[in-house]
């Protein structure tokens, strides 16, 4: 059976009465999370988004979650104070149907780590740069079901899953038998 | 690598059709930083000076700022720079927003159209891919209209526009250049970009912008950041609510509208309205803004919020920022409701917020006097109201009169003959200012009127407070913490300065000191022009975050140099002087440099002349305003100098063509 145990949850709770689509908040992240650190800037590398409509005035920041791997069914649309959002602008994944939170140059999903570093940031940086205070950091403890202690998969397994994720499980058990086979010869 | 800019610009010859991408020269980064400096360097190199602004031969140049695209809070403006055809003169003219920084995104520092199309197109920036496209289209469209067609059919919400409208289309004087909440409105440059054929300019950019010293550049960006936070609560106490803050005047943020309605002109720049603010106009005037204004909103990477979204019941919504909420309400003495509905039309038009009432006051006036006829206004409503809606069609379509007027003031003042010229009379080097009449000169003032290049007052004032403190406690309080200054003389200044006897206007600040203030203020700006960095957090307002100190720091760490400040200052004066060589080729000489005549009631002449001298002195210009060889020798311009002497503007000895009198011109 799994357990109950407690959990601190890191969130960042969205105020977008309050945001004032300056989008501060995707310049510090691209920044921080650029290698070496701060080292440059592009929005398009940003785990937090600004979903924006000026005229509309729609103005969503969403951080990014969980990559989905496949488009969702969800199309839905909702009406909030008289503004149109989609579903989507709601969703905190990367997925195929959209090109916000991937790497421009390789279209890897990006995920938001809150900043994590070392030593550890008081808040994440996009929470410190919004002076709009649209962005609010919070740590909330939980109660979480643990799952049983599990064999954590090696770097190698992570690594192959993807690869079975990607090309099927076939051709990855070809692949390695031809190159096992040709390393052998 | 290059740090902070991107080291290519795209060149676009529209007569031919083709798009070539550019590496520029890493040295003319160091000698001019970016932005208007490196434009100026461009203009000054490739349009010679007798060229007509409407010429294919003219150059429209779209420039980022040498900091966009960086972590550099508030640096996400765009300069866009060309021969002005309303002045002649070089026309240059800033917006904020978000095209600047998506421009380096894509991977370029500036855009240098030249050319003309033979039709309406658009051109479409994703990164490498650059085309120029069809835009019958949008032939006619309104630019805020233009901006979401585009948004759409790129289908791309993060598209950053740059439209002009009908007035750029039909090359009005005032055509603006407009990108949502912001726009280059002054000096007619939105006029040379429908001449040239363009529409609007579309970007998208997924580049990285590097920065040569990251951890240092970051800290410096933290405490700016960390600046804004103490000094927005913090207001500088003793001076009018939109000085005490940051940003452009809080216009959109703000109601009391006591101080601009009571101290800035109506009409055609005539009538003071002393006692015009009540109770039930703070409350009427309070409604209309908050049941229009749905949201304040900032610029790229920038916590102020000067904007606002604006949405009047029954007619599309807009975005307005800073004093154009009431040029239109107070040229046609009407109220805000009406300057927020003919605002949503002009900014669709595409027209500068300033010289647009103006002209507009000024053909009501002709009318009044006789000297334009009711056959000039056939067709237009009786109503105040109606009649400006009216002109404001004619002009962007250049009907009837419209044609006229749509050369601004002067120029239809010109046409019109008939003693037209007195009622064009709040003009600088033929543009329209603010509508402000003062009683007592300001030798500040009249300086930065007089000499400023770009020939609009907000792009050259801030720093040094506009009036006195009353009592030495106030003085003191705020000179304690003003680290700003370039130099501690500044605050002995301001502690000395009195509303009345020896030690106040017109006679102090003294005609030195007066020099040094505008010089500093002058400073400032052509810093925050060259880096892209908005005048609100800079230039512009008491005590801002950057400063001549900071300034040096923030560029070494950006571009991997060591500059210190007698290094920028020199860059500075660089950019100033090939600024006004520019110019000075196209004949701007001291006889241009004049306030407009009714400024103040109360002039001094000799103390003025005083004045000119001094500040011409100063810069190292002769007397006629004119850069000496020496100067320009000192600041690497020798080019500069070799090019006047040899077109005769200056001669050997430092005199120039049009003044006898020798020059004492010193390198300061």
């Amino acid at each position: 059976m799994a357990e109950k145990k407690k959990k601190i949850v890191k969130t960042i709770k969205i105020d977008v009465d309050k945001c004032n689509g300056c989008r501060a908040c995707e310049v510090a992240c691209s920044a921080f999370h650029a290698a070496p650190k701060y080292s440059s800037n592009n929005p398009a590398r940003s785990r937090i988004r600004l979903i924006r409509d000026p005229l509309s005035d729609v103005y969503l920041p969403v951080y990014a979650g969980e990559e989905a791997k496949a488009e969702c069914m969800g199309r839905g649309k909702y009406v909030i104070d008289g503004k149109e959002y989609s579903e989507c602008d709601f969703c905190r994944s990367a997925c195929p149907s959209r090109d916000i939170f991937k790497e421009p140059d390789s279209g890897l999903p990006l995920k938001c780590d809150m900043c994590e570093d070392n030593p550890p940031n008081e808040k994440p940086l996009c929470v410190q740069w919004c002076l709009a205070e649209a962005l609010i950091y919070e740590e909330r403890e939980e109660e979480v079901e643990e799952p049983e202690e599990q064999v954590k998969a090696e770097e190698v397994e992570i690594g192959l899953e993807a690869m079975i994720d990607k090309f099927g499980l076939q051709k990855v058990m070809d692949t390695f038998s031809r190159m096992s086979a040709s390393k052998k010869g | 690598m290059r740090y902070a800019e991107t080291g290519f610009n795209l060149e676009i010859d529209l007569t031919r059709g083709s798009i070539e991408r550019v590496a520029t020269d890493p040295r003319l980064t160091e000698l001019h930083l970016g932005g208007l400096g490196t434009s100026s360097k461009i203009l000054w190199d490739r349009v010679p000076p007798e060229t007509d602004p409407f010429s294919p031969d003219n150059l429209l140049i779209f420039s980022t700022g040498l900091l966009n695209g960086t972590p550099a809070t508030g640096a996400n403006r765009t300069i866009v720079s060309s021969y002005s055809p309303q002045t002649l003169l070089m026309g240059y003219s800033m917006m904020g927003g978000f095209w600047g920084p998506e421009l380096k995104y894509a991977g370029y520092d500036k855009i240098i159209f030249r050319g003309k199309s033979p039709s309406l197109v658009y051109i479409w920036i994703h990164n490498d891919k650059v085309e120029i496209r069809d835009a019958s289209h949008l032939h006619g469209k309104g630019a805020v209209e233009t901006a979401e067609t585009l948004r759409k059919e790129l289908k791309d919400p993060n598209v950053q526009v740059a439209a002009i409208g009908l007035a750029g289309e039909n090359r009005v004087y005032l055509a603006s250049i407009e990108h949502g909440r912001s726009s280059a409105s002054r000096l007619g440059l939105g006029a040379v970009m429908g001449d040239k054929g363009i529409k609007a300019i579309a970007v998208r950019g997924t580049k990285d912008i590097n920065v040569a010293r990251p951890a240092e550049f970051m800290k410096l960006c933290n405490e700016v950041l960390q600046y804004i936070k103490i000094r927005e609560e913090k207001p500088v106490p003793g001076v009018m609510p939109i000085l005490a803050g940051l940003g452009s005047p809080q216009e959109m943020k703000l109601v009391d509208e006591e101080w601009h309605t009571q101290n800035f002109m109506w009409g055609n720049s005539r009538e003071r309205k002393r006692n015009f603010w009540n109770a039930e106009i703070e409350e009427k005037w309070r409604q209309t803004q908050e049941n229009v204004r749905k949201r304040l909103i900032s610029c790229y990477n920038c916590p102020m919020k000067c904007g606002a979204t604006i949405s009047v019941p029954g007619i599309s919504t807009y975005m307005m920022k800073c004093f154009s909420k009431l040029t239109y309400t107070m040229a046609a003495y009407s109220d805000l409701d009406f300057g927020f509905r003919i605002a949503q039309r002009a900014t669709e038009y595409g027209v500068d917020g300033f010289s647009t009432p103006q002209v507009m006051a000024f053909a009501v006036e002709l009318l009044e006097a006789g000297i334009l006829s009711e056959r000039d206004f056939e067709g237009c409503p009786t109503d105040n109201e109606g009649r400006f809606f009216w002109l404001l069609d004619r002009i962007v379509r250049r009907e009837g009169i419209g044609d006229v007027l749509a050369n601004g003031t002067h120029w239809a003042a010109e046409q019109i003959g008939n003693g037209a010229h007195a009622y064009a009379h709040n003009n600088i080097k033929k543009h329209e200012q603010l509508p402000l009449k003062l009683g007592m000169l300001n030798p500040v003032y009249f300086l930065m009127y007089c000499t400023g290049e770009k020939i609009n007052i907000t792009q050259i004032e801030g720093q040094f407070p506009q009036s006195p403190f009353p009592t030495i406690e106030e003085r003191e309080d705020f000179v304690k913490d003003w680290i700003q200054v370039p130099d501690e003389k500044f605050k002995q200044y301001l502690m000395d300065w009195e509303f009345r006897g020896e030690r106040s206007n017109p006679y102090y600040p003294t005609v030195d000191m007066s020099v040094d203030i505008v010089d500093w203020q002058e400073m400032m700006h052509y810093i925050d022009d060259a880096l892209g960095m908005c005048a609100g957090l800079s230039s512009f307002p008491l005590k801002p975050p950057y400063h001549i100190h900071n300034y040096p720091e923030f560029i070494s760490a950006a571009l991997g140099i060591d500059l210190d400040e007698e290094g920028l200052k020199k860059i500075y004066r660089r950019n100033r002087n090939l600024l006004r060589a520019i110019n000075v080729r196209r004949g701007l000489r001291r006889a241009d440099e004049k306030p407009p005549e009714n400024h103040w009631k109360k002039r001094f002449p000799e103390l003025e002349e005083k004045l000119l001298d001094a500040y011409y002195k100063f810069k190292g210009w002769n007397r006629d305003g004119i850069p000496t060889k020496e100067a320009l020798h000192d600041l690497d311009l020798d080019y500069v100098a070799e090019d006047l002497l040899k077109r005769g503007i200056l001669t050997d000895d430092g005199e120039s063509d049009s003044t006898g009198s020798s020059s004492e011109a010193v390198n300061q």
